[in-house]
């Protein structure tokens, strides 16, 4: 560190030769000559405490635009203060030494207005260039990406050649070019500014790059400016391509999560279970009371909240799915139009039911801190974790799904009930107590389901209502009875969608997949993926 | 169906004269539409037998809702075909209505823009869309109260029947349908007013709306479209087409092994379902004073089933009746006891299809046939002739 505040020190000074010859002892006068000074006066102070290259500047100059820059009433001298109660704690400005304490009535602020604080900001901007922490130096870099004021291009240049990390430094080299690109006289320079730039596929660059167009004289700058805005123009065009699928895919595997628990008691089964939003909606106020457990008793394991509401939803919701099943649906086997309707009916009275005792207001589920923030791929794409986690957990709750139905005695068991029914009596399975497992499961599934849409969703009564109609246009559209065909539906809407948006509108674009499914059922009554053989007819 | 007994060929209206259902639901509906006006209107508001003008209104509604119910009885009583989207066609009927009763405001509304209705005025819209015109005269838009929701109900059911689209696909289908339709009315571009939907009617045919004469006019004019759509189902369903539309209720495919077109049965019926909903929701609208998407939403639709599910499925005056009930219910519930009324739905949907698959009506005549009990109206005439024929005889 020492020699970084050695290369510093020599920087500041090679600077400060360079530029306005200000020793510390000019320096004093200058921030002595604040006192009485106008607005006009004050700016030109700042340019020449900038210019300083002093190592106290910037924190003389951040205390100015921060109105902490006071001087004492009897003597004039200018400090910096830091607020204890009604006394202020003395600094001096230049070598950060505490002047003992004054009350507030003993001193006057130095006043700023908004054109001094325009002025400062800007000049802060090129001076953080040279912190030593890189989250600050690329900070600084995008302010004067957008400033682009031709005074920070020499300590932006210093400030590359001293570079390490590779993002700051390409935000740097973005910063040089815009700023060349805006100030510079020479076309020379400036179409080498405009060359540097393409290689940024940024709106950013496009947003500067546009606005350069419309302005500029010089044809030839004029010229190489568009061709540069078409080439990022492109760019942006497949990452935004990419970022569609991405949407598309993150959609899909909300209505996966939604419909995979339907593609159970309803592809299996053949229950139409209109409650099943509902079943959703108990997860995720699972979630929510889990959370709520986890503030009062164990608010510092709050990021296991969602490992914890898991399980919970999974036993709230398929506990709810047996009961269904062996309290209603059990005596409405083979009358699937009255399954339909009773269903419904239970539907309204869970929503009531919540709406009861968890009022009909949306409740706050948190984000555990893994699952929120975000990764920037590139500039224009930018994946949340929340959404890419909720991915990966519908594929696996796929998956699991499958496994369970492929490779466990029960799962041999829930297929041979379903196929034939009498068959599998026959043989000696219980086929109530599968009946009523196999409803649980779908059921508990769909509380899982829950689980993730209230990490994404608002969690109120109407949660269920809102994926009802999807999921069960997935499970149709996928094919009935097909785990696969649910897949494909699921992630194929998804993507559709998010492709019709930007043309058509959220709305337009829901009426115009809704419609096609509906001109698909047509086509193919029984889905992508139809289940063949006489067992269909049934 | 215990009503529908053997077929034979007659003439003119005597599939009416075994039908005793029919005929105390014909006599209720006559009853109600000589008394209310006189109740309403030339009876003292102090008296006893006052009818207040809200309750006429009331009725009047629950008459529609009625109509509605007994269209859905006509497809899904006659025809097993589920329609979770019909309350897309009422609203479509409602909609062709409000437009009509949107241009006769003129230039009374707030904007004073005679050309077009206020919400474009809003809109910044200039004139009027092209599907607005025709709405300003009363004849086009009857003829449109039948025909957007017949049209919608022939094309749609004109891809699902042929492709065999039947059961519970159906009525998810016919759901997405609706759904699709709400998202539709929802957006401000499409036209019809968006959230707020058609409000602010002033009159029909230069009859102001909010007159009792005019609330007592639409009262009569519901119950006489519930009696003559009563009618026009009941002639359908005892016809010959009616047999073979029952024959596809209880096994499509063996009805199309002996040779019907069964799409073009279920075609026909649906299509005629629609129109019955588009009348009733032509005549919901102005006695409700507005339309709007929510109409169109899903759960609405599902609650009609269910009012022809109490009422009893398979009657068509037991879809009357239950349009009505459910509706007097809801009112008295939600104004009663707001927290109780979705419990009470809800139960309702689960008790009548697992303890009520019949319905009321239903249920009523198994206890008559257990029980013997004759409720016949035009028996009960045929006695009291008979009565006094004796008497006559013997003075």
């Amino acid at each position: 560190m020492a020699t970084f505040k050695y290369i510093l020190a020599l920087c500041s000074f090679i600077f400060a030769l360079g530029s306005i010859s200000a020793s510390a002892a000019s320096l004093e006068d200058t921030i002595a000559s604040l006192v009485k000074a106008n607005t006009k006066q004050k700016i030109q102070a700042v340019t020449v405490i900038s210019a300083s290259g002093h190592k106290r500047a910037a924190d003389v100059l951040t205390a100015f635009v921060g109105s902490k820059l006071y001087y004492k009433k009897a003597g004039k001298k200018v400090v910096i203060i830091k607020k204890a109660g009604s006394t202020y704690i003395l600094f001096d400005p230049l070598t950060a030494k505490e002047l003992g304490q004054l009350p507030k009535s003993k001193l006057k602020k130095i006043r700023v207005n908004n054109r001094i604080r325009r002025v400062i900001r800007g000049v802060l901007g090129s001076l953080t260039l040279l912190s030593k922490n890189p989250a600050q130096r690329l900070k600084a870099a995008e302010a004067v990406f957008k400033s682009a004021a031709a005074s920070s291009v020499p300590t932006l240049k210093k400030a590359l050649e001293r570079e390490t990390d590779q993002k700051v430094k390409a935000k740097m080299q973005m910063a040089l070019a815009a700023t060349e690109l805006k100030t510079s006289k020479e076309q020379a320079v400036r179409l080498s500014a405009i060359e540097i730039l393409t290689e940024y596929s940024v709106p950013e660059v496009r947003a500067l790059l546009g606005s350069v167009i419309a302005i500029e004289k010089d044809e030839q700058v004029k010229a190489a400016a568009a061709k540069s805005l078409s080439d990022i123009e492109a760019s942006l065009a497949f990452w935004n391509g990419i970022g569609n699928i991405f949407q598309g895919i993150s959609l899909g595997s909300v209505l996966l999560l939604a419909a995979v628990g339907l593609a159970i008691t309803f592809g299996v089964m053949g229950v139409i279970n209109m409650a099943h939003g509902e079943l959703v909606m108990l997860g995720a106020y699972t979630t929510f009371v889990v959370q709520e457990l986890f503030r009062t008793y164990f608010p510092e394991a709050f990021g296991f909240s969602i490992a914890v509401a898991i399980p919970a939803a999974f036993v709230v919701a398929g506990a709810f799915g047996v009961a269904i099943e062996r309290g209603i649906i059990r005596y409405l086997y083979g009358r699937p139009l009255e399954t339909l309707l009773a269903t419904w009916g239970l539907s309204l009275i869970l929503q009531q039911f919540v709406r009861s005792i968890f009022g009909p207001t949306n409740q706050a589920v948190g984000n555990p801190e893994w699952m929120s923030g975000a990764i920037e791929i590139t500039g224009g794409l930018v994946l949340t974790y929340n959404r890419i986690w909720i991915i990966v957990f519908s594929l696996l709750v796929l998956g699991l799904l499958m496994m369970f139905l492929k490779k466990t005695a029960f799962g041999l068991q829930m297929r041979a009930v379903t196929q034939n029914r009498s068959m599998a009596s026959s043989m000696g399975i219980k086929t109530g107590y599968v009946d009523a497992l196999t409803f649980g499961l779908g059921s508990g599934v769909a509380g899982i389901a829950g689980v993730a849409l209230s990490q994404i969703d608002n969690v109120s009564p109407n949660l269920g209502q809102a994926y009802i109609i999807d999921s069960f246009m997935v499970v149709v559209f996928g094919g009935v009875g097909n785990l696969w065909g649910t897949l494909v539906g699921a992630f194929s809407l998804g993507i559709a969608n998010k492709f019709l948006e930007p043309f058509a509108g959220t709305v337009l674009a829901k009426i115009l997949v809704l419609v096609v499914i509906i001109l698909f059922i047509q086509k193919r009554p029984r889905g992508l993926f139809a289940l063949k053989g006489r067992a269909v007819e049934n | 169906m215990a009503q529908t007994s053997t077929f034979q060929r007659r003439s003119g209206f005597s599939f009416l004269l075994t039908d005793t259902g029919g005929q105390w639901l014909l006599g209720i509906i006559l009853a109600a539409i000589i008394f209310v006006p006189i109740c309403n209107l030339y009876v003292p508001v102090d008296s006893f037998f006052h009818v207040p003008t809200y309750m006429v209104s009331l009725f009047g509604k629950y008459l529609t809702f009625a109509l509605l119910a007994l269209s859905v009885d006509l497809i899904w009583g006659y025809c097993g075909i589920l329609s979770l989207g019909h309350g897309a066609f009422f609203a479509l009927g409602g909609y062709a209505m409000g437009m009509y009763m949107m241009r006769q405001i003129g230039d009374r509304g707030v904007y004073g823009n005679a050309e077009i209705p206020d919400f474009m005025v809003f809109l910044n819209w200039k004139e009027l869309p092209w599907y607005w015109h025709g709405f300003d005269s009363f004849s086009f838009t009857m003829a449109m109260v039948v025909m957007v929701p017949g049209i919608l109900a022939f094309v749609f059911g004109w891809f699902a029947f042929r492709s065999r689209v039947s059961g519970v696909y159906l009525s998810i289908i016919t759901q997405a349908l609706t759904y699709a339709m709400m998202l539709a009315f929802f957006r401000n571009d499409m036209g019809f007013g968006g959230n707020n939907g058609l409000t602010d009617f002033k009159d029909i045919l230069g009859f102001n709306l909010q007159t009792d004469g005019m609330r007592v006019t639409l009262f009569m004019l519901s119950a006489l479209a519930v009696a003559l759509s009563y009618v026009l189902c009941r002639y359908i369903v005892s016809s010959k087409l009616g047999r073979v539309l029952v024959a596809i209720r209880d096994s499509e495919s063996r009805t199309r092994f002996l040779g019907y077109r069964v799409e073009y049965y279920q075609l026909f019926v649906f299509t005629v379902s629609a129109m019955l909903a588009g009348v009733a929701g032509a005549l919901y609208v102005p006695q409700v004073g507005i339309i709007n998407p929510s109409e169109f939403l899903p759960a609405n639709s599902i609650e009609i089933v269910i009012w022809v599910a109490i009422g009893g499925r398979g009657t068509l005056y037991g879809a009357v009746l239950g349009g009505v009930l459910v509706n007097y219910a809801k009112s008295y519930l939600t104004g009663a006891f707001p927290e109780i009324w979705l419990y009470a739905l809800g139960a309702l949907f689960i008790f009548s299809t697992i303890f009520f698959p019949k319905g009321i009506v239903g249920s009523v005549s198994s206890f008559k046939v257990k029980h013997s009990v004759r409720l016949s109206l035009s028996g009960l005439f045929q006695r009291m002739i008979n009565r006094m024929r004796q008497n006559l005889k013997g003075a």
